[in-house]
């Protein structure tokens, strides 16, 4: 009895963390946050229960443009970044051995020791109108005058997939590197060509790696703030500038939280079809 | 596309100049950012008029360098006691959740799993905002009731440290809980076997099994606090963290002692990078 | 290509096959023929080079020099997926997202064979195989001797002109590794495709094979017939490689055609013979082997009077193993040991370690070899 106590006992002291952590972090705050979202002012200090922060987004046009052009190019960017993360992890992963592969994987992983802020700003220095490639225009004589090249759509595209980029690789990386070789040969041995071999083979092998890079990334562009400011400039139209506005410009909590809410029902619904178009669970995925 | 299957000799030609195209895009940024810190000009951008130092070491405006610059001098001291503070609270929390989780059965471990996970897939910025909601409930209700005004439940640090806390946590139990998956029950038998209580055991075999990765979860803690800007930016009050104030200057436009704190950055962050790789190195 | 005119029979040939990897020689100047519808396996220690031997046939390695060519047409430069030729690998890279349907499916796929043929080609070869109802199983439902014979379905629904087995019955537990040799060798009789067969096993290679090769750095040592090999090995590797073998450091006193009179250090004296056709002239050092099923174990001396070699001796040590059992015989003047088979004839049941026994065997079966220091493993 006293064993099954004490067991009972330490149980409880180590769950004490996760629950509090939890529930205070987590759980009550974005209960919090529905509760306020669902309230209107009526008058100053006087609050009422209603749906009005939720019809402002679906009545005003730059609301659910804004919304939808940011989920729009977070799933555009996602498959960007997929695409031009493929090969390199596949290179990493099966085509080179021993030094060569640590050197590389260690490469890709460098940029990301780095802060958002610095990379974003390396951007800022390459591509602005007085910056290091529109220098070099202008000196090749490929172009009359300097260019522009931020504050674009382009821009905030190479910002995202780049600052992304390892979110995809790591995963990728992962799950190529624990595909046999000899499935591979197998693949050819039996007659099939290589995009027969890509597309039978190794992608459905590396689908946990793909799905859970993809999750990753699109919750991270989608959540992005610095390189849609920084790189789009006043025109990006991110939601999550909406949500910074609603909050710190123009204190309106309650606006502020129903497009939050607006934006974490996005990121789950994505999450979860994700998840289940390729049935695979959280746990795995994450863990 | 193995190196055992022929391949024609321009497919990997191709396929390795893809390779390099790709790295020298991983590369540029950090690159120009890198080198504009020595640049004598009172701007980060071409043409390139010298090299110099000032942008670390002048002392005069407006080439004010960054070990003279007061306002970066002293964001940098509260990105660290944020980012130490979020370390201690993110290891300790993430290694009782990885015995909770590797070792214990209890109803709902499932539930309480993904749960545990979920806050890798809120947008930081949403954390941000709902931790200041909910604590601004707290605060005013606290006020209303009693008062009291909670200076500490207002924007600022304590919320900050909160913030980060609220999803570092998650990673630092994911890397724990991988080295502890991996360790031998047996050895703690072995222990208990000899005489050792159970808390004995654990404090004399399994924790120190786990220092690896308890370091390891550290300075990636570490690391993830001092360059997170999403969910500071929401939480933020007067003491400006590093990543907040550079922000604030970069909206201004820029001078190159951004790029000579950029590169400061980019050494430490590479030097507690390194520190991981031979700790990882050193486990195996 | 050559102008030599090419036996129709011959599914496979290999002319001066020599792989490099820097200044590693893994298959050293290699030629043979392997003629369609048999069982050939190559036997070596590993590292003999028997698994480049076998990628190059495949086309998972280039061979550095040396012609290369199935059904008289030549493979170099042939990329894997146009050879036909098939692999069974060593964990038989079954592709695990499929099932057992589709695995079989692929190759035929690939050709672009019509759906509904490639439905009742699979069904086919599965029942062939006694695994009719596997179809929709994926491959991790199935047991170690299942996956074994859709690895194999897999490759013969594609009536490859030779099937390539990477020691696939490595992985298998003892008892279904006797079990399944039985069932390749009668696979390869029912499907009657050219088989080749890699493996650092003997047992496995002798029980199966028409033709073995026994490998060892990168040179074939012998091909010959599982009983040419056991019976009349060619060199002291293959005596001492396969099956079991005493082997012994002997000097000669005496010659007589083929056969040797020999003396061992410790003075004891007996008769062999010259494997090969070397004269061996008094004083030159020889390597004996004698296989332990080869001599006579007797209670009495009697017995042993009709042997050209007997020996009288106590024994050392019993190595009691069913029908493997061993007796350790220690010669009674002096310290040679002799490792004896003991028959299971019932009359030895009640020996006793220090038992005095004889022991006889023929001249023919002690075979000699110029003297050579060299160690096999497997």
């Amino acid at each position: 009895m006293t064993g099954h106590n004490h067991f009972r006992l330490g149980l409880v002291l180590l769950m004490a963390p996760l629950l509090i952590w939890l529930l205070s972090l987590i759980f009550i705050p974005h209960i919090d946050m529905l509760f306020l979202s669902l309230s209107e002012k009526v008058a100053p200090r006087v609050y009422e229960t209603g749906l009005s922060n939720y019809a402002a987004f679906f009545n005003e046009p730059l609301y659910w443009n804004t919304f939808a052009r940011t989920a729009v190019m977070s799933i555009l960017a996602t498959f960007l970044t997929l695409l031009i993360g493929f090969p390199v992890s596949y290179y990493i992963a099966k085509m080179v051995r021993g030094r060569v592969r640590a050197f590389l994987f260690i490469m890709c992983m460098i940029p990301f020791w780095v802060s958002e802020l610095v990379r974003t700003f390396g951007w800022m220095i390459l591509l602005r109108e007085t910056g290091v490639i529109s220098s070099f225009l202008v000196f090749t004589g490929l172009s009359e005058g300097p260019v522009e090249l931020l504050y674009n759509d382009v821009t905030i595209m190479v910002g995202l997939v780049y600052t992304s980029m390892l979110f995809m690789v790591v995963p990728l990386v992962t799950t190529l590197d624990s595909l046999d070789d000899s499935l591979v040969e197998a693949g050819y041995d039996l007659g099939g060509n290589g995009l027969r071999v890509l597309r039978k083979v190794i992608i459905p092998h590396a689908m946990p790696g793909i799905v859970s890079g993809c999750i990753v990334v699109f919750m991270l562009s989608l959540g992005n703030y610095l390189t849609p400011v920084l790189l789009g400039g006043k025109d990006s139209m991110w939601f999550t500038e909406q949500i910074y506005t609603q909050f710190i410009t123009r204190f309106n909590w309650e606006q502020g939280a129903a497009f939050g809410f607006l934006l974490l029902i996005l990121s789950s619904l994505i999450v979860w079809g994700g998840l289940k178009i390729t049935r695979q669970t959280l746990s795995n995925t994450m863990g | 596309m193995i190196p055992t299957i022929p391949q024609s000799r321009a497919f990997k030609s191709i396929y390795a100049g893809y390779i390099t195209l790709f790295f020298i895009y991983l590369a540029a940024p950090l690159v120009v950012v890198s080198v504009f810190a020595f640049n004598d000009s009172l701007f980060p951008s071409l043409p390139w008029n010298g090299f110099t130092l000032d942008w670390f070491f002048g002392d005069t405006a407006p080439r004010k360098g960054l070990f003279h610059e007061e306002p970066i001098l002293e964001s940098i001291g509260v990105s660290v006691f944020v980012a130490l503070m979020v370390t201690t609270l993110s290891v300790f929390v993430g290694t009782c959740n990885a015995f909770l989780f590797e070792r214990e059965n209890f109803p709902f471990k499932n539930v309480l799993y993904i749960l545990m996970l979920l806050p890798l897939v809120i947008p930081g910025i949403i954390l941000g905002i709902s931790i200041l909601v909910f604590s601004n409930t707290i605060a005013n209700a606290v006020e209303n009731l009693i008062g009291w005004d909670w200076e500490i439940l207002r924007p600022g640090l304590f919320l900050v440290v909160l913030g980060q806390f609220s999803f570092i946590t998650t990673i630092a139990t994911l890397v724990i809980s991988a080295r502890l998956r991996k360790f031998d029950l047996t050895l703690e038998e072995a222990a208990m076997n000899l005489g050792a209580s159970k808390w004995h055991a654990v404090r004399t075999i399994t924790l120190p099994y786990l220092r690896p990765a308890m370091i390891g979860a550290g300075l990636i803690a570490f690391l993830m606090s001092f360059e997170n800007f999403n969910t500071t930016l929401m939480l933020v009050g007067s003491d400006a963290p590093l990543t907040i104030t550079m922000f604030d200057r970069l909206r201004e436009g820029s001078t190159p002692v951004l790029n000579a704190v950029s590169l400061f950055l980019m050494i430490v962050s590479g030097m507690l990078a390194l520190v991981n790789v031979m700790m990882q190195r050193e486990k195996q | 290509m050559s102008d030599t005119t090419r036996d129709p029979a011959i599914d496979l040939e290999c002319r001066e096959l020599t792989k490099y990897f820097g200044n590693f020689c893994a298959v050293d100047n290699i030629s043979f023929s392997i003629p369609a519808g048999s069982f050939f396996s190559i036997l070596g220690p590993s590292g003999c080079g028997k698994t480049t031997l076998l990628r190059m046939l495949a086309g998972f390695q280039e061979p550095t020099s040396g012609e290369l060519s199935i059904k008289g047409r030549s493979m170099l430069g042939v990329p894997p997926n146009k050879r036909p030729v098939n692999m069974v690998f060593q964990h038989l890279a079954l592709f695990p997202m499929m099932t057992v349907g589709e695995n079989i499916a692929y190759g035929l796929e690939c050709q672009g064979v019509d759906k509904a043929l490639i439905l009742q080609k699979v069904q086919s070869v599965l029942e062939r195989v006694g695994l009719p109802d596997a179809i929709n199983k994926k491959p991790d439902q199935l047991s170690g001797g299942q996956k074994q014979r859709i690895a194999i379905a897999r490759c013969l629904v594609l009536e490859p002109d030779v099937l390539l087995l990477d020691e696939p019955l490595g992985a298998l537990d003892l008892k279904l590794r006797e079990h399944m040799k039985v069932e390749l060798k009668q696979l390869q009789n029912q499907f009657n495709t050219t088989f080749i067969y890699i493996t650092h096993d003997q047992s496995e290679a002798l029980v199966m094979s028409d033709q073995v090769a026994v490998m060892n750095n990168g040179k074939f040592e012998q091909v010959g017939t599982p009983q040419e090999l056991y019976y009349s090995p060619q060199t002291d590797f293959v005596a001492a490689f396969v099956g079991e073998n005493n082997r012994w450091r002997a000097s000669v006193r005496g010659a007589e055609g083929a056969v040797l009179e020999l003396e061992l250090p410790n003075g004891m004296t007996f008769k062999g013979t010259a494997a090969r056709k070397e004269a061996f002239g008094a004083g030159d050092l020889v390597d004996v082997f004698v296989r332990p099923e080869a001599i006579m174990l007797s209670k009495t001396q009697v017995d042993t009077a009709t042997f050209d070699n007997v020996l009288e001796g106590q024994v050392d040590c019993l190595l009691f193993d069913g029908a493997n059992s061993r007796v350790l015989v220690k010669e009674s003047n002096g310290n040679h040991e002799v490792n004896v088979t003991l028959p299971q004839t019932g009359e030895f049941n009640d020996l006793q370690e220090g038992q005095t026994i004889y022991l006889g065997w023929q001249q023919a079966q002690a075979k000699c070899f110029p003297a050579r220091d060299f160690s096999v493993e497997e």
